[in-house]
Formats: C-alpha cells, sequence, structure tokens
C-alpha cells in the first residue's frame, strides 16, 4: 500500500472551515430534530399504551409506517413527494421561500423517524412500571393525568434511560443522511474532501473522530445521569 | 394525470434493483454473523487483550453513520488490494465487518441470557466443559437470539438502501433511476414505500410468531 500522509491538511484552508460547518450542521439536524421528535415520541408512546382500540391502532400505524421504510427512502419522499402533494401555494413556498429547504426537510424527516422509534421506547418502558404503582396512585385519589405524570413516567424514564441515551447517538449518526438531500453536513464534508484531494484517511479519520467522542462523552453522561436519578429502592 | 404503469414497464429493472438489495442483505447476514462468531471466540479466548480490542472494534463501528462506513471501505478497499474494485466488493466488505460488530453483541447477550447454574449442572452431571456448551449452553443461547438476529437482517434489509451513495443498483436506487428518468416521482417512490413496508411488516409478523413458537 503506498499512501502519503497529511494530517496537517486538516488544519489548512478550506478543508478546516469546511470540517467545521459539517460539524456544526451534524448538531443543528441532530439537536433540532430531537426536539421535535421527544414531545412527539412521548405522546405516541402514551396513545400506544391507551386503552382505545382505534387510538391504539392509529398510533400503531404511526409507529411502523416510519419503523417499515427505510429512513433514505423517506429523506426522498419528504423531499420530493410531500411538497408537490402539499396545497399549490404551499408546496411552493416550501420549494422557493423556505430557507434551507434541504436543512428543515432533513430535521423533519430525522424527528418523525425518530419519534417512531421513541414512541415504542415510551411504550415499553411505561409497561415496565409495575400495575401495582397505577392502581396504588389510584387509591391515593389520583387521576390518570395526574398518576401518569406524578408515578408512571418518572420510574419508565430511570427504565428507559440507557437506550434513550443510544436513540440520541442514533440520531447523530443518522444525519449523515441528510447529505443525499444535499446538506453538507460532517460525513458528506469528508467526502468532499477526500474528492479533492484524495486523502481519505485524514478526512474520514476526522469524521470518525468526531462520531466516537459524541458515543464516548454519551456514555459518561448516561452514567452519571443514572447515578444521580437512581431511586433509593429498586424499581 | 397518475401513472402507475411505470412499474409495469420497468418492473424487470426493478426487480433486479430488489434482488440486489435481498443478496446484500444475505451476504451482510452470513458475512456479518461469520464476523460475529470470530469476534466473540476471540473475547472467550485471548483474555484481557483480546477483550479491549473487540469492545474496541464493537464501539467504533457502532458509533458511527453506516453512510461513513461505505465512504470508508469504498476509498480503502481499492488501495489495500493496489487495483481498482467495483462498489459491489468495497459495499460487502463494509456492510460484512459493520454488521460483525452488531452481531457480536447480539451473540453475546444470548449467551449471557443462559443463567450460571444451566454450565454449574452440566458439569456436575458429568459432562465436559465442551459438551455442555453444545448440549445445554448453546441450544438454550440460539432461541434467545434468533428472533434477534432476524430483527437485525430486517433493519438490515432496509440499511442497504444505503449503497445509493456509491452508485449501486440496489432497488431504492432503481426506483430513483426511473423516477428522474420519467419526471414520475410520486409514483416511483410511493411504489418503493409500499414495497418496502410491506416486505418489512410480513417480515416482523414472521419475526414475532416464531418468538411465540419458541417461548412455548
Amino acid at each position: 500500500m503506498n499512501y502519503q500522509w497529511n494530517w496537517g491538511l486538516l488544519l489548512k484552508e478550506p478543508y478546516a472551515g469546511w470540517l467545521l460547518t459539517g460539524l456544526g450542521w451534524t448538531v443543528a439536524l441532530s439537536i433540532t430534530g430531537w426536539l421535535i421528535a421527544l414531545p412527539l415520541g412521548i405522546a405516541i408512546g402514551i396513545a400506544r399504551t391507551s386503552s382505545s382500540r382505534w387510538i391504539l391502532r392509529l398510533s400503531g400505524f404511526y409507529v411502523s409506517m416510519f419503523r417499515n421504510i427505510p429512513l433514505l427512502l423517506q429523506m426522498f419522499v419528504w423531499f420530493f413527494v410531500v411538497p408537490e402533494l402539499l396545497p399549490a401555494r404551499l408546496g411552493l413556498w416550501f420549494k422557493r421561500d423556505l430557507p434551507n429547504p434541504e436543512f428543515w426537510t432533513g430535521v423533519l424527516v430525522l424527528a418523525f423517524y425518530t419519534s417512531g422509534r421513541l414512541a415504542e421506547l415510551f411504550r415499553a418502558g411505561l409497561q415496565a412500571v409495575p400495575r401495582g404503582q397505577r392502581m396504588a396512585a389510584d387509591a391515593t385519589g389520583m387521576n390518570r393525568a395526574q398518576a401518569l405524570r406524578y408515578i408512571v413516567m418518572p420510574q419508565a424514564l430511570r427504565i428507559i434511560l440507557p437506550p434513550l441515551t443510544s436513540e440520541f447517538l442514533s440520531i447523530v449518526k443518522n444525519s449523515s443522511l441528510a447529505l443525499t438531500i444535499g446538506v453538507l453536513e460532517l460525513t458528506a464534508q469528508s467526502r468532499q474532501i477526500e474528492n479533492f484531494t484524495f486523502h481519505g484517511f485524514e478526512a474520514f479519520g476526522a469524521a470518525t473522530a468526531f462520531y466516537v467522542l459524541v458515543a464516548l462523552v454519551l456514555n459518561l453522561v448516561m452514567v452519571r445521569l443514572q447515578r444521580t436519578l437512581a431511586l433509593p429502592v429498586a424499581v | 394525470m397518475p401513472d402507475y404503469a411505470l412499474i409495469v414497464r420497468n418492473a424487470s429493472f426493478l426487480f433486479d434493483g430488489l434482488l440486489l438489495s435481498l443478496t446484500l442483505t444475505l451476504v451482510g447476514v452470513i458475512g456479518g454473523f461469520a464476523v460475529g462468531t470470530a469476534l466473540a471466540l476471540v473475547r472467550l479466548f485471548t483474555g484481557i487483550i483480546g477483550n479491549y480490542v473487540v469492545d474496541a472494534y464493537v464501539f467504533v463501528f457502532r458509533a458511527i453513520p453506516l453512510i461513513l462506513v461505505i465512504f470508508w471501505f469504498y476509498f480503502m478497499v481499492p488501495l489495500i488490494l493496489g487495483r481498482p474494485v467495483g462498489a459491489w466488493t468495497s459495499a460487502t466488505v463494509a456492510f460484512t465487518l459493520f454488521e460483525g460488530a452488531y452481531y457480536s453483541e447480539i451473540l453475546r447477550a444470548g449467551l449471557k441470557s443462559v443463567r450460571a447454574g444451566q454450565l454449574n449442572a452440566a458439569l456436575a452431571s458429568g459432562m465436559s466443559r465442551a459438551q455442555a456448551l453444545r448440549y445445554v449452553i448453546l441450544p438454550q443461547a440460539f432461541t434467545a437470539m434468533i428472533p434477534i438476529f432476524l430483527t437485525q437482517a430486517i433493519i438490515l434489509f432496509q440499511d442497504t438502501s444505503l449503497v445509493f451513495v456509491v452508485s449501486l443498483h440496489d432497488f431504492l436506487t432503481a426506483t430513483t433511476i426511473i423516477a428522474n428518468r420519467d419526471g414520475r416521482l410520486i409514483e416511483a417512490y410511493t411504489f418503493a414505500c409500499l414495497v418496502y413496508y410491506l416486505i418489512c411488516l410480513a417480515a416482523t409478523a414472521g419475526v414475532e410468531k416464531l418468538k411465540r413458537t419458541f417461548a412455548r
């Protein structure tokens, strides 16, 4: 194998700037997407534990739609198909007047896709809390919303904290798919540097290092959080 | 006017794409299983250093996006081999090594799910370690693992669509080519959604049924 190493390349312009803006887009996509996905996922997750058959079916369909279609295809559908199906003026606004349409489409896709996965997670968490907890809350005179808010949800959250952290890591990783609709996030930028310089090891190495760093930090944060939130009595 | 006859006119092209997606899935499952088993064996037999190496391998592959893995190998495989290879070769290498990380974790969890008492009981009844593994531990571990393996295969089937970024003609890329050539994005992508949805839904239902059979 014949390869000329040149790590200094990454600190030179324009490549350093490309990496930094790429990093910025990756962070922006992941965090904005997460902020939309979390409340949506909680709501659908609660709906998945509903006693009404229709709510169960609807929320089940919602989840299965986002889980059974590849994320990449969902990107294309939201970017190319949805604007055509919207009322003409709204579609036009989407395509012409919305600043950064690629970014916002990417955020929406990531948010919906992640909300489907979070919904399943919250459903599992809510169902993992022993039934007696709900009954006890009921017996002390709480209504169902109060029981959920003060008794069941706090315990469910503790149970699902580890997979919840890996879902956040997933949205960071999945944000790389936005490159297919033209968002120049981190993976796209490293690919671009490779194309310009043929220094793939350095370019992809930099991107890899960032993703690994995120995973390491998330792991640490999760362990700390778990310790802080641990209840004196095991659930 | 929607033109759904487009699907019929291009049926064989789309079918070839679907075949490529399924083949890549199969290669990923078999290759990933082999790599995963190798990693699990390294963990079992090489002591603490092997453990660290495998841990690092699994951690890195699970931390980075699959697209980046595909880019890595698309760039690296020809460099290592010293000659150009097609996207297919580098994609299969990428999927095999990537899936290997996930499969090794599934294997580990499966082996862990068999309680320690099982091994002790087997040994106490006069079995050798190999016999205990063969007749007591592995059968139980496998029934715990198989549904998870299959679920991972369904995820992999969806992930094969990412070979779009290296222009391999999988089902999604084939759909995209037709959609753009004929200017029929709505029909083509709706059809692709339907196909993926039905395949994954049916496969998931199959896995659920298998799980219930095992549980009995």
